[in-house]
């Protein structure tokens, strides 16, 4: 039977009397990846950060492994890791430098190999005494990914990862993150804005609007349900639904 | 252990990529001890005291630095996350907020050690000024001054983190406030009444007044090592339970967010 990695209940965090999510539960299982939908808005950056720590919910208890983020949170989130477009890494350090820098904070051990492993996962070698703020969008996504891998994470949260890629490297970005992911047996939860990819990644999508869980399932069983053509045009029907 | 000497290990990578930030380190110093130095030459000449004002400021301005360098390095040492929106991405990681400021304090033992060399080597060679010459009395009060720093710059960086990154310029202004009552360049009695009770309250008081003492007249006063020692006890613990609640208030509010985007 498959390990839970993630389960997330009864999450909610408010603002005076706005919530920006309300009583959100769900759960991720070992080498599951979930893909975390919605307009802009919904509640699927809030989420995220309430999983990494860095926001504190109103409400609603979040597990890792077993463990409470709220009550191990040093021992949670360093079975954890992240990339997201917003984060960027320190722009006045190297490639090498950042890597270095994340293996310290994350205790990765035998960090040498592991950053030469990742660098070349990542396509990163040739440039890896180059200043990160000089590098081009899609490289500081791969670095943003390898930083993501540093520590083996059993669950990896990516906000919309490949969205400054060409077509091209993102297809092989996501055939390394599926590569990696598959090794350690992570538990994925992705947010992105391109259905196609969705479609490809995620066994399972969870769909968010105004901070709540609108539906749930496989992207087959939500196109069937929501009688649409494609994932796509499910969005679509399911954002315009809520407004109404 | 690992997490602590990372945050160390990156203000070296910084440090060595970018030289020009050794200018706060050694720059403004010098030209402080240069400035004070020929003040001091000129007050000796058309003086008649009974010191030399070369030992007495020089080592009173060289003390300061100490004291200013070590607070500073560690709120700047944040700001330097902050600039660069790393925030997020450093309290998303493993480490606690007490080992991220332990990392912070190992960088400001570093910078001042580093600060203290130079400009003691620069007033000992242009002017004669051996600080080493009060011998080990002198740790205790540097000890001391560091812990004050240490709780200035953890008060400065809660500020921050609770005000939002344009408050910056409280790392360098804190300080400040400081040294009037502190009674840096000339006796405590030298303040107002009401000025001394408060100065009283403060511990480079007692540590400047203890330093004070023995370049004057070689004599340790203990009780003066202990108090300041006893108030630093009392402002480190105010400040470490002032960055907990900033880092609990952005984090309900919300507010990291802007230390991110």
């Amino acid at each position: 039977m498959p390990q839970t990695i993630l389960d997330v209940q009864h999450l909610s965090k408010r603002y005076r009397d706005f919530w920006a999510v309300h009583d959100v539960s769900f759960r991720l299982q070992e080498r599951e990846t979930v893909g975390l939908l919605g307009p802009n808005g919904a509640g699927k950056t809030t989420t995220i950060q309430m999983l990494l720590g860095l926001l504190e919910p109103s409400e609603g208890q979040i597990t890792v492994l077993g463990k409470s983020l709220a009550a191990h949170r040093s021992t949670v989130l360093g079975q954890m890791n992240f990339a997201a477009t917003y984060a960027s890494l320190p722009g006045n350090l190297s490639i090498q430098e950042n890597l270095r820098f994340f293996a310290g904070l994350y205790s990765v051990p035998d960090r040498k190999a592991r950053i030469d492993e990742l660098l070349e996962r990542f396509r990163l070698t040739a440039f890896r005494r180059k200043r990160t703020g000089t590098l081009s969008s899609g490289e500081q996504t791969r670095l943003s990914l390898a930083k993501a891998f540093l520590n083996k994470p059993q669950l990896l949260l990516l906000d919309e990862p490949t969205a400054s890629l060409d077509p091209d490297t993102a297809a092989q970005m996501r055939q390394e993150i599926l590569s990696q992911a598959e090794q350690f047996r992570t538990a994925i939860l992705w947010t992105s804005h391109n259905m196609f990819e969705m479609e490809k990644m995620c066994q399972r999508i969870i769909f968010l609007s105004h901070g709540q869980i609108l539906a749930e399932g496989s992207p087959e069983e939500l196109v069937r349900k929501f009688k649409q053509p494609n994932l796509e045009e499910t969005f679509i029907a399911l954002a315009r639904q809520k407004e109404l | 252990m690992q997490r602590v000497i990372a945050i160390f290990i990156r203000h070296i990578y910084l440090l060595r990529r970018s030289p020009h930030r050794m200018i706060g380190m050694l720059y403004w110093p010098t030209m402080e001890l240069f400035l004070w130095g020929f003040l001091t030459l000129y007050l000796n000449r058309i003086g008649a005291a009974e010191f030399n004002f070369v030992t007495v400021l020089l080592s009173a301005l060289i003390f300061w630095d100490f004291f200013n360098r070590s607070q500073q390095a560690l709120s700047v040492s944040f700001l330097e996350d902050v600039w660069v929106r790393n925030v997020g991405n450093v309290l998303a990681s493993p480490i606690r907020p007490v080992e991220y400021l332990f990392g912070l304090i190992l960088v400001s033992i570093f910078q001042t050690i580093v600060s203290l060399s130079f400009i003691a080597s620069l007033a000992y060679v242009f002017w004669q000024l051996n600080l080493f010459q009060f011998g080990f009395w002198l740790l205790p009060f540097f000890a001391n001054l560091y812990i004050t720093g240490w709780a200035m710059g953890i008060f400065a960086t809660a500020l921050i983190l609770r005000l939002g990154p344009s408050t910056d310029v409280l790392a360098w202004s804190l300080p400040l406030l400081l040294q009037p009552l502190s009674a840096v360049f000339y006796p405590v009695t030298v303040l107002p009444g009401w000025l001394q009770t408060v100065a009283h309250w403060l511990p480079t008081t007692y540590i400047f007044e203890g330093m004070r003492a023995i370049i004057f007249s070689q004599e340790f006063i203990a009780t003066d090592v202990v108090r300041a020692f006893l108030l630093n006890l009392v402002y480190i613990s105010l400040a470490i339970f002032g960055f907990a609640l900033s880092y609990r208030s952005v984090r309900r509010r919300g507010t990291l967010q802007r230390y991110s985007d």
